[in-house]
């Protein structure tokens, strides 16, 4: 899920139309394939484009209104640019209860964000905090990209960002 | 298993067996371990046959509701001459449940074979089991073994050669508790915003895109194949307490337990053992206050409520609470309760699919008003304003969102009044700044 400078190319090339109309045959509808193409935009850019909204609408027969309340509704279709590494901190009651606050502290400390949401300035990382990450008894648990890390503590920081350079 | 720990004595592995063994990931492995029998056997049953066994067997919802699983499917209609959809529930968010991530990173064949057998029960010719987006690595499992389930042909257009199609596939979310609510997760499937749909009509019959369907949970559909091999009787024959409460539960206990982890009991088993004995009980010179018991939307327990406790969905429900997901938040004499009971209003704020008036604001505002109280702001009457809005945000909406906020909150102030008041009165003093 890291940024891609290129996104003024098309979302559907070739290979991701082909991925898309893979999935075609599961539904009896085209809008069902929503959720699925924001998912591929993401991957290819980074984040959801206004020009892959417009591109999306067409490929699937939706208005661009359709799709913008859709990817406005679920939190983790990004509609800015974000980091290169995304990291999202489960602080909800049963990790804020076993230290979550901690870990969040030292992630803004060691990638150098100014604040939650906000890039570093080096563009490397975007912190945010999530709820429930379902892995309540794994405190804390975080995404960074796509990879789910479990048991995270403050110490244990450094050494698991320097593996997202 | 009380992954991620070993079996411990008091528990019933059955759904949890093979938790821990990668090899179980995989087809061969799975068949290795007597998988994809109950599929077998599902396969030469009727539909009719299928259903009055998994009625027989008890088993209720494991997804919160606790509703007969077998009455579920007996909703369905027959011979319609309509496609009929399975939905399987993978959208776990509730906070303080994560059981079926251990299912679907552990077991993906016993949730397949259990979806397969679903299909069977009321003759759909899809399932479509709803992951969501966080599930990184879980989904990326049960993918990779619904790959190998087609390769084997234990599923596809002939399961395991009987001429009768099967089809099982993920639909990934994108980020929303509230998809975890059947008609949502509908919604969230057709390509349309994650918003409850009122009901009725009811899913069984008017559901995904229209059609008869049925969304079933995760675990509860993992523990029908063993249901078929081993049969109803069996399966109903695991209770330690009511007849009304069948076979095993998966516990996932969290918060201040020495050996948080997803515990796999018969049900009925007594709430002290299961916190004090299999999750360890409470770190060095702490003491028990609190219980959540089956995810974050049920009424707090308080420990004197906790220690004659029976779990399973009566024994709860005596208690004062509900099994639900059989999520088990565990809270210790160092937990501040307003501190908690806000944080819990701010998920529900943060989940409100906002399109019920008394959801969008009462969700916003109950969870400002717990942080005035944190601030050192809060007023006298606060409490009884908490309540007053909690009574207007309880079954008058579309879902029950906006009832789980309030559940912790009535029975937070309920039982634990006095922490409240000593923020009010400047007894204690704010451990929150600024708004």
């Amino acid at each position: 899920m890291s940024a891609d400078p290129a996104t003024q190319e098309p979302v559907f090339t070739p290979a991701r139309r082909a991925h898309l109309e893979q999935l075609a045959p599961r539904y009896p509808t085209r809008q069902a394939l929503l959720l699925p193409a924001l998912w591929i935009a993401q991957r290819a850019h980074g984040w959801v484009t206004p020009a892959a909204i417009e591109e999306i609408a067409a490929e699937l027969g939706v208005t661009t209104a359709h799709v913008q309340g859709v990817v406005s509704f679920y939190t983790m279709y990004h509609t800015h640019p974000v980091g290169r590494h995304f990291i999202q901190v489960c602080t909800t009651s049963p990790c804020h209860m076993c230290g979550a606050t901690k870990v969040v502290e030292a992630l803004l400390e060691h990638t150098g964000c100014i604040d939650l949401g906000a890039p570093s300035p080096d563009g490397r990382f975007t912190v945010i905090e999530v709820e429930c990450l379902g892995a309540c008894g794994f405190v804390t648990p975080m995404l960074i990209d796509d990879d789910f890390i479990e048991s995270v503590t403050p110490d244990g920081v450094p050494e698991l960002l320097a593996r997202y350079p | 298993m009380g992954w991620p720990h070993p079996i411990h004595p008091g528990e019933t592995p059955l759904l949890s067996t093979h938790f821990g063994e990668v090899e179980a990931r995989t087809h061969a492995g799975w068949v290795a371990r007597g998988g994809y029998e109950g599929l077998r056997q599902a396969l030469t049953m009727t539909p009719e046959e299928i259903v009055a066994v998994v009625k027989a067997s008890g088993l209720r919802g494991r997804g919160g509701a606790g509703f007969p699983t077998g009455m579920k499917w007996s909703f369905m209609p027959k011979e319609d001459g309509q496609p009929h959809y399975l939905c399987c529930n993978a959208d776990e968010s509730e906070p303080g449940t994560f059981k079926d991530r251990e299912i679907l990173r552990w077991t993906p064949h016993a949730l397949i074979e259990g979806c397969a057998i679903g299909c069977l029960g009321i003759r759909a010719d899809s399932c479509i089991i709803f992951v969501r987006g966080e599930y990184t690595e879980p989904g990326r499992i049960l993918e990779a073994a619904l790959a190998e389930a087609y390769a084997a042909g234990s599923i596809g257009a002939d399961a395991m050669g009987s001429g009768k199609r099967v089809d099982v596939f993920v639909h990934w979310g994108a980020g929303a508790y509230i998809c975890g609510e059947e008609t949502a997760l509908m919604n969230a499937i057709e390509g349309k915003r994650g918003n409850p749909r009122i009901k009725p009509p009811f899913p069984a019959v008017s559901g995904l895109f229209g059609m008869p369907t049925t969304i079933n949970n995760v675990e509860t559909l993992a523990a029908v194949p063993p249901i078929i091999t081993r049969g109803a009787a069996w399966y109903a024959g695991l209770s330690l307490s009511s007849p009304k409460s069948t076979g095993t539960k998966l516990i996932s206990v969290c918060g201040h337990v020495r050996r948080p982890g997803t515990y796999e009991i018969t049900m009925g088993l007594p709430m002290q053992e299961l916190i004090f004995d299999l999750a360890g009980g409470m770190r060095e010179g702490r003491t028990l206050k609190a219980v959540i018991p089956g995810g974050s939307s049920v009424p707090i327990l308080t420990a004197e409520e906790a220690a004659t406790c029976i779990t399973d969905y009566e024994g709860i429900a005596a208690a004062g609470s509900l099994l639900g997901s059989g999520g088990m938040i565990v809270m210790d004499d160092t937990t501040d309760m307003v501190f908690q009971i806000m944080r819990l209003a701010k998920f529900y704020a943060h989940e409100s699919c906002a399109q019920c008036t008394n959801c969008r604001e009462g969700t916003a505002w109950t969870t400002r008003i717990l942080e005035r109280i944190l601030r050192g702001e809060g007023q006298a009457s606060d409490l009884d304003l908490l309540l007053d809005l909690a009574d207007n945000m309880t079954g008058r909406t579309i879902c029950v969102l906006s009832d789980s906020c309030a559940t912790p909150v009535v029975s937070g102030i309920k039982k634990f009044r006095s922490e409240f008041d000593a923020y009010i009165s400047g007894a204690r003093a704010p451990v929150l700044q600024e708004a």
